[in-house]
């Protein structure tokens, strides 16, 4: 299986280049990896890391994650994904999964908060834990159903301000969310950008992130993706797990309430 | 009566606080979850009056007055190139708009910025990847022809497309300082010399 997946990689590095050149087809380019290596997702190897992180005993407390309570009681993961972030009452807040984690990482397992978060994404050889499990656990919702509720104020006041930051131009271009997600059907270059404000778009891209990202060869999530539009858009650094963050998600998840989860998946 | 009309004021007086208060919540979020990085630094958080009116336009439908103000706000920002030359070199110009980076936080400050006019725009009917956010520009002086007032109307639109499209997605390259005035007169050239692939 291992074997098989780092074929997959080099493989798609490949396919990557070729399509490049190429470039003749905007519509689905991760179509060509999956005529060549038919449904294995690179993405696994990230999952099998997280399952192993997840029953470790790890931390300066030296224990497992598995107490680590995601709002359906101490180590229910299963579904979890599909039904985030919402309110808790432990730490007075919204949270969304990868935010969680940081928060069960810290309190049941001692890490320190801030290399935890040094280590949020990862490169090449440096290998995220938080990523792992994120991957891990987000493939305990494959298949179920998006159903974000906003029964907390806190959680309605979260999705208020993540519509209010999709419309909020800044910077020296001028950019939002909206600039390139307020229409479907539009591309930047050759790549597609789901209109998020419409229920099909919004759906696909909430339900298929994380995602290995076949040519960045790493398995990234959506708070990755997040981050990453808003340096496009000129602006800082948005923090992980920051209120900006989870309220960017929020806004997302709700839009794609009733959509099938299908993470992690694949993308260019 | 008089408790009406009381109510009336206190609505009047308060209806645009509120709004600016609402603003001021999402950037107090903003300021509390971004940390500057290279030369993306936190100011660029806080909205100018364009980008405050063409939020709230976007999210619930921009009024003519607020379309007017912008337009006139961003005409009296266009200035026309400093020795009246408005042409440069294409070649240079075609390079500015494969061009996509500039002023991001992963970006060399040392190093111009790109337009990145392919991100949004069909040009050279050669570059197959064009994104479609804005109108194709394919045979743009072709089509169009080099009188003054084309050159004026597509200095104007580089230079700040806000001074003649209220809340286009468009930069306004020219007077945010993305682009130099060199940059932007071989920009043009690249739009309207006959020789420049766009025209071919």
């Amino acid at each position: 299986m291992r074997q098989r997946l780092w074929q997959f990689i080099s493989g798609a590095a490949l396919a990557m280049a070729s399509l490049t050149l190429g470039a003749q087809q905007p519509e689905d380019p991760v179509a060509e990896y999956r005529e060549l290596f038919g449904e294995d997702n690179p993405a696994e190897l990230w999952e099998q890391r997280g399952a192993g992180l997840w029953g470790e005993p790890r931390g300066p407390n030296n224990v497992p994650l598995s107490s680590c309570d995601f709002g359906f009681g101490p180590g229910v993961i299963e579904g979890v994904y599909a039904r985030l972030p919402r309110y808790f009452a432990d730490t007075a807040r919204v949270e969304d999964l990868e935010s969680r984690l940081v928060t069960c990482m810290t309190t049941i397992q001692g890490f320190d908060r801030e290399t935890v978060l040094r280590s949020r994404f990862g490169d090449g050889d440096k290998k995220s834990d938080l990523e792992a499990l994120t991957a891990y656990i987000v493939a305990q919702s494959r298949g179920h159903t998006v159903d974000i509720k906003l029964q907390h104020p806190a959680e309605k006041a979260a999705y208020d301000t993540g519509k209010a930051m999709f419309f909020y131009r800044a910077g020296p271009h001028d950019f939002s969310c909206a600039s390139c997600h307020g229409e479907p059907g539009k591309r930047i270059r050759l790549q597609s950008l789901p209109g998020l404000l419409e229920k099909k778009d919004a759906q696909f891209a909430f339900t298929t992130w994380p995602s290995y990202r076949v040519s960045q060869g790493e398995f990234r999530t959506l708070e990755w993706r997040l981050a990453d539009c808003l340096r496009q858009q000129r602006l800082p650094q948005l923090g992980y797990g920051s209120p900006a963050a989870v309220a960017l998600v929020m806004f997302m998840a709700v839009n794609a309430n009733g959509g099938k989860m299908d993470a992690p998946n694949l993308k260019r | 009566m008089q408790k009406i009309s009381f109510a009336l004021l206190v609505a009047l007086v308060f209806s645009p606080v509120a709004m600016g208060d609402q603003t001021q919540s999402v950037l107090d979020i903003l300021q509390k979850s971004f940390t500057q990085a290279g030369q993306a630094g936190m100011e660029r958080l806080q909205q100018d009056p364009t980008q405050q009116l063409c939020s709230a336009g976007a999210a619930s439908g921009l009024s003519d007055d607020d379309a007017t103000k912008i337009l006139a706000m961003n005409e009296a920002l266009v200035k026309p190139p400093a020795d009246g030359n408005y042409f440069g070199d294409w070649k240079r110009g075609q390079a500015i708009a494969q061009l996509g980076t500039g002023l991001q936080s992963s970006d060399d400050p040392a190093k111009p910025a790109g337009g990145n006019c392919y991100a949004c725009h069909q040009m050279a009917e050669s570059e197959i990847a064009y994104g479609t956010i804005g109108p194709s520009l394919l045979h743009y002086g072709k089509l169009r022809g080099s009188s003054q007032p084309i050159i004026d109307y597509t200095w104007r639109v580089l230079y700040n497309a806000k001074s003649y499209f209220a809340c286009t997605h468009m930069p306004r390259f020219g007077s945010q300082g993305i682009l130099d005035e060199q940059q932007l007169r071989d920009v043009m050239s690249y739009l309207l010399d006959p020789s420049s692939p766009v025209n071919q």
